[in-house]
């Protein structure tokens, strides 16, 4: 099932050619009818109905109920919502019933954007499979022997099948980029603090991110124009681009391109084809197109899996049974709760992650690994730096290979990790990157990533729609 | 540095507060080990006097006006979600004997 665009799908709402009603049931019914590819935890169902009925109401009345009017959207479950249980995918967290909701969720309903579903995730957004999920593994729809990507793997199939006009993620290390391109969906991750993090179930906390995903690139940027801004709730949130991240104007002739050399050094050659097809696109249209070689990145996974586990490990201290979710009521004493609930809670990744972010921290390792990765994650920094003094956008492909077989990396968490070796990089200089489809290999989609640098969210946006148009010539 | 022994692990089950199997200790000596000898790269980079860096925006010292601010939230609909509560407070297991 497919949807127009999200601001079509707004003004038909508002010019009472359909209704909000109509679009909600078209979402929940689309979900019902393809319930075998997992990828939704629950449905939001009566608390949807209401708000389209309210919606519906407000244009009958002549009220503009806002740019996403009755738009239908999916949130990943680590996002605090109303209407349904937020979970993250995780055990510890089942029957959790948030008391707020988070911003981006709010400043979506404030603009008429109904949620109907929360999406399957790696659990606590660990992953990039949804395998880790410990609830059920979300199904790839162009393979279903395969996955989706994650940890925003349930978003991703979402907006794919159509389940709704577009779906929210959370990207910590490529959790929206590389589902995006396992499942050939647009996965934007914007400049870290531009979309507040209030309200998101907290993995790392100085590299989450939130963002869209979506079927096209004009559809991510109107949904980050409504889910961006300073947030009193959220300290690090950034102050916004005075103009609307929907303006989507830049030049392709005169931009210089920079292709990423250690992203295509030993490049599967039949995704670095797909890339080149891309960037020669660009180069037709006028962009300057070199390479540029940044020597640190080598390491960036090495750094991202001491930072990323360090700060998981701090967050994953409040999930203690007391306060809210799992509990062991037939424990001997607080401390011995504390160790039960834990260990039944939390599934194996989370634990590997608590034990190795424990480990990074103790003292005598801190400066070894924590303080070190630090110190790299600065050299990353001035690389960047550097290069977007004589780029305006670095691309590449978004991962290194297609959707794998369910299973096939299960076993060896290391294997998994390899999987961000591309996206982690953006996360830990906190610039914004997207994925876009480059085409498929034997069926199955491939990512095209661009990066630009801070706070260029909407040239990058602008140039990516550009990148889009190219591509479907 | 990176290999880890069964001690080691138990030790930083303990201090992460999870009681592991004995199943999980072993998983875990062997996918730890793997893990640190992997980000032990970073070990051979030289960054000596390289400021590490904590908040990638350049924000410092954000503040707030020392305000109470209403959210609408009760504290019954905060309780809801405990697993054991009396009158309007958390309930938990002796803390100090």
């Amino acid at each position: 099932m497919s949807w127009p665009d999200i601001a079509t799908i707004a003004k038909n709402v508002l010019a009472g050619k359909t209704t909000a009603i109509e679009s909600v049931e078209q979402a929940l019914k689309s979900i019902d009818e393809q319930k075998e590819f997992s990828a939704i935890i629950t449905t939001t169902t009566e608390r949807a109905r209401q708000r389209a009925k309210s919606i519906d109401e407000a244009v009958a009345r002549g009220e503009n109920p806002g740019r996403l009017a009755g738009v239908p959207f999916i949130a990943k479950d680590n996002f605090l919502t109303f209407g349904s249980e937020t979970t993250a995918a995780s055990n510890i967290l089942k029957g959790f019933n948030a008391p707020y909701q988070s911003t981006a969720i709010e400043k979506l309903e404030a603009e008429g954007a109904i949620c109907v579903a929360k999406a399957n995730l790696d659990a606590f957004a660990h992953g990039a499979s949804t395998e880790n999920s410990d609830y059920m593994t979300t199904k790839n729809p162009h393979d279903s022997t395969r996955v989706p990507g994650g940890s925003s793997g349930g978003s991703a199939v979402s907006v794919v099948l159509g389940l709704a006009p577009f779906a929210v993620g959370t990207d910590t290390g490529g959790s929206i980029r590389q589902p995006a391109s396992f499942t050939g969906a647009v996965g934007f991750k914007p400049t870290y603090g531009l979309v507040s993090r209030s309200g998101v179930i907290a993995m790392a906390s100085s590299t989450d991110t939130i963002g869209p995903l979506t079927t096209n690139v004009e559809d991510a940027a109107l949904v980050l124009d409504v889910m961006s801004g300073q947030d009193p709730l959220d300290s690090t949130t950034i102050k916004r681009d005075e103009t609307s991240y929907t303006i989507l104007e830049t030049p392709v002739k005169g931009a210089k391109l920079g292709v990423v050399k250690e992203y295509m050094e030993g490049l599967d050659p039949k995704i670095k084809a797909l890339i080149i097809k891309q960037v020669e696109n660009l180069k037709r249209a006028g962009a300057e197109v070199s390479e540029i070689s940044l020597p640190s990145l080598p390491l960036a996974l090495a750094c991202y899996y001491i930072i990323c586990p360090a700060e998981v490990s701090s967050n994953l201290s409040r999930y203690d049974g007391q306060h809210f979710g799992r509990h062991t009521p037939d424990a001997k004493d607080l401390e011995t709760s504390y160790s039960q609930t834990r260990n039944q809670g939390f599934g194996s990744e989370a634990k590997r992650r608590i034990m190795i972010g424990t480990y990074v921290l103790s003292s005598g390792y801190y400066d070894a690994y924590y303080k070190k990765a630090q110190q790299l994650r600065t050299k990353l920094i001035n690389e960047f730096t550097e290069a977007f003094n004589k780029y305006d956008f670095l691309v590449g492909p978004t991962a290194p290979t297609t959707a794998f077989k369910i299973g096939e990396n299960a076993a060896e968490p290391l294997k998994m990790y390899l999987q961000d070796i591309m996206t982690v990089a953006a996360n830990l200089v906190g610039i914004p990157a997207i994925s876009i489809p480059a085409g498929k290999i034997d069926g199955l989609p491939v990512g095209l990533q661009i990066m630009a640098a801070q706070r260029h969210d909407r040239q990058l946006l602008a140039f990516a729609k550009k990148t889009e148009e190219l591509s479907n010539e | 540095m990176s290999k880890l022994t069964r001690q080691d692990i138990l030790k930083l089950a303990k201090l992460s507060r999870l009681q592991l199997t004995d199943a999980e200790v072993k998983q875990l000596e062997i996918e730890i080990g793997s893990i640190l000898k992997y980000v032990e790269q970073l070990q051979s980079v030289n960054l000596d006097g390289i400021e590490p860096t904590y908040q990638v925006t350049g924000l410092k010292d954000v503040t707030r006006a020392d305000k109470v601010i209403d959210y609408q939230a009760n504290p019954t609909d905060l309780l809801k979600n405990a697993p054991v509560t009396e009158k309007s407070h958390f309930k938990v297991k002796r803390m100090v004997n």
